[in-house]
């Protein structure tokens, strides 16, 4: 039984809420010796992988320590300048942490904002007339379930492959966020959902599910 | 159980080839626009996927499943890419899609010299094997009327 992830999104795109349930840590360190049997890419702010996949080490995941040291954007936390460590011979052996990197609350707004034209896209290009968005988009890492409300409203939850029951969930969701939400006087439509109650309540049920299982709500 | 359409696009987004077979409503918009929407959609479901996942992807997006109908996507390493539109109930459209493209794309397409393969496939052959492959295949079934 594994919840990712749990997202509202408001009729007009944005994310009022998010919540990250269980989010696995993907980390690999391991000992180079010069010159090093991977290809990073110093472009972006990051360093990331970009060619040559091994040991856990994945194309997409981000240089995160060097010898331990954390690093921020290009730079250790000591001061140095990171590509000028891994450039020049001498610093070898140096022990790597690679990360796939986490999603920031920005990231999350993007794709949430990114969601919304492929649901309404999907309804468009449908080959049966009245078809809703997409309801279920699966990949080989996890299952995305939306649930639309009448009144426009989409929630979403990321859930493992092999979760059932996900539409139960959604609508255990929607009834907190009737209930806790907008029965709120504080709380005004369309804003991030700031309710500790409905907060409380989601935690509660995702503990229960946990315990027992989606059928226990 | 039935299958609405197949799209197939090479990797830089050229519609190589579009056929329908059971479709009741269309998007009214000509076939190129719909195939342009259709690969920006599949583009951009592609890069959320990847960033929305918890772990790593291998294959990554699959399908989508809507009220109505469903979409799966099969992409090669080469990136072409195999849209199949069926209802909700067909079972087991990723193993056709990859039939499609081992005994049908590759046979009649790859194979035939006199096909460029970046641009629309006019090869007669192809369309009648791809359409014979579909309406033998057990997920091919006329509605009722």
């Amino acid at each position: 039984m594994v919840i990712y992830g749990i997202y509202i999104v408001s009729k007009s795109g944005g994310l009022i809420f998010n919540y990250d349930h269980t989010v696995p840590k993907i980390e690999t360190t391991r000992r180079f010796t010069y010159p090093i049997d991977l290809k990073l890419n110093y472009e972006s702010k990051k360093i990331s992988v970009q060619f040559g996949q091994r040991d856990g080490i994945h194309v997409g995941h981000v240089l995160t320590a060097i010898n331990g040291i954390q690093i921020t954007g290009r730079q250790l936390d000591d001061g140095k300048d990171a590509v000028e460590i891994l450039e020049s011979k001498e610093n070898y052996p140096l022990t790597l942490t690679f990360e796939r990197p986490k999603m920031t609350t920005n990231e999350k707004i993007f794709l949430a904002s990114m969601f919304y034209p492929l649901f309404a896209i999907a309804s468009q290009l449908s080959p049966e007339p009245k078809s809703s968005g997409i309801e279920l988009l699966e990949a080989d890492t996890f299952k995305l379930h939306c649930f639309q409300t009448l009144t426009g409203v989409k929630i979403m939850v990321v859930v493992d492959k092999n979760q059932i029951g996900a539409e139960v969930f959604l609508k255990r969701v929607y009834e907190l966020y009737a209930d806790y939400a907008l029965k709120n006087p504080f709380y005004s439509l369309e804003m991030p959902i700031r309710c500790e109650l409905f907060d409380q309540n989601l935690k509660t049920m995702l503990e229960q599910i946990d315990k027992g299982g989606i059928a226990s709500i | 159980m039935t299958v609405h359409n197949i799209y197939i696009f090479d990797r830089v987004g050229t519609l190589l080839y579009y056929q329908e077979w059971n479709r009741l409503k269309h998007s009214g918009m000509t076939k190129e626009e719909e195939a342009k929407l259709t690969y920006g959609m599949l583009f951009s479901i592609k890069s959320f996927v990847n960033r929305i996942s918890p772990t790593d992807t291998k294959e990554g997006f699959l399908f989508y499943r809507t009220s109505k109908y469903s979409l799966h996507y099969l992409e090669t390493p080469s990136g072409l890419k195999f849209v199949l539109n069926t209802d909700n109930h067909s079972q087991g459209i990723r193993d056709l899609l990859q039939q499609i493209y081992k005994e049908i794309f590759v046979e009649y397409v790859v194979r035939n010299p006199l096909c460029n393969l970046n641009e629309p496939i006019q090869s007669e052959l192809f369309k009648t094997k791809l359409d014979a492959y579909i309406k033998q295949s057990s997920v091919f079934l006329t509605k009722s009327m």
